[in-house]
């Protein structure tokens, strides 16, 4: 028999190092594409309208884990080219870095896959990324009032996501 | 940072919020009690219990996820045995064993040898064919499709 524990939400966070904002935006998609989350903090340049953004996103993740599994030099088994992948199933790529800014990436078995754009010096995101699963665990996914499936509108979630990466370098 | 490796469900257990396991019986035989009341029918509340189950379980896969941070199961055999020790350890305090495989390995059964649902209950003969536990059943059912495997659990 136990009594109401101390509360730790999940594996602590990694260290902040730097201070002030500097992530671009967020995206937060389920297995089937639906986009759940879209956050903005700095994005000067709009070219597609709010869906067809998320499609754009969906899509190229969708392409590169295929690609990176199939060109996967160590992997003996490869299924043919185009057939879908199970979530952890083979090889996964974690992020990508352009000349102006690093997209990571993180999908869990159960399909939900979180991306993180940030600024190119961005060290190792993934436990960081960790650690925003545990959050959407914690606000969004205890919530009785949220529907599996359809977009966030948790401001508690909004809140504690918005510190938490405002913390990371 | 290296990544963390998978914890063991002791380590998990023991770090998360818990709550009194009589509360916890008392309440899930609160639920019961009710369900039958409203619906006199032991199927149907069979049926309830594996739906009320299902919608648990859907939810309660990321916090398993997030908390074990298992990567994904090779096969049937392995995910089976991850519910029995590192779920169900996680999530209800005990250990269940798996056993009864079948030839081709897509069947199983997983005992608990502790099981807190069932403390202090006796059911009565008009409650025969009243599945107790169903909603550990729709638990399991839930958490796997959400990891694209499709079982049927009893």
């Amino acid at each position: 028999m136990q009594f109401f524990g101390g509360s730790e939400i999940s594996p602590s966070p990694p260290v902040p190092t730097a201070s002030g904002n500097n992530a671009h935006m967020m995206y937060v998609f389920n297995r089937n594409g639906v986009c759940l989350l879209y956050k903005e903090w700095n994005r000067p340049l709009h070219t597609l309208n709010p869906q067809q953004d998320h499609k754009l996103m969906f899509g190229l993740l969708f392409s590169l884990k295929s690609l990176t599994a199939k060109m996967d030099p160590t992997n003996a088994d490869k299924g043919n080219l185009g057939v879908p992948q199970l979530p952890g199933q083979g090889c996964s790529f974690h992020s990508f870095r352009t000349n102006t800014y690093k997209l990571s990436f993180m999908e869990t078995p159960s399909g939900i896959k979180i991306i993180l754009v940030t600024h190119p010096k961005t060290g190792d995101l993934r436990e960081s990324l960790k650690y925003i699963y545990g959050l959407y665990v914690e606000y969004v996914v205890k919530n009785p009032i949220y529907s599996p499936g359809s977009p966030i509108k948790s401001e508690l979630f909004n809140t504690a996501l918005d510190q938490y990466v405002r913390s990371i370098s | 940072m290296a990544p963390v490796g998978p914890r063991s469900g002791d380590a998990i257990f023991s770090s998360i919020d818990r709550v009194n396991a009589e509360l916890f019986t008392l309440t899930y035989g609160a639920i019961v009690r009710q369900l039958l009341t409203d619906l006199e029918d032991v199927d149907e509340v069979n049926k309830q219990l594996d739906q009320m189950g299902y919608n648990i379980g859907i939810r309660l896969i990321d916090e398993f996820l997030a908390k074990s941070g298992v990567s994904r199961c090779v096969d049937f055999k392995e995910t089976a045995e991850m519910i029995a020790k590192v779920g169900f350890k996680m999530f209800l305090g005990v250990t269940a064993s798996v056993s009864s495989w079948d030839a081709d390995g897509t069947c199983c059964s997983i005992i608990l040898e502790d099981n807190p649902l069932v403390d202090f209950v006796e059911l009565p003969d008009t409650c025969q064919g009243l599945y107790y536990c169903n909603i550990l059943s729709g638990v399991i059912r839930g958490a796997l499709e959400m990891v694209s495997m499709k079982t049927e659990v009893t």
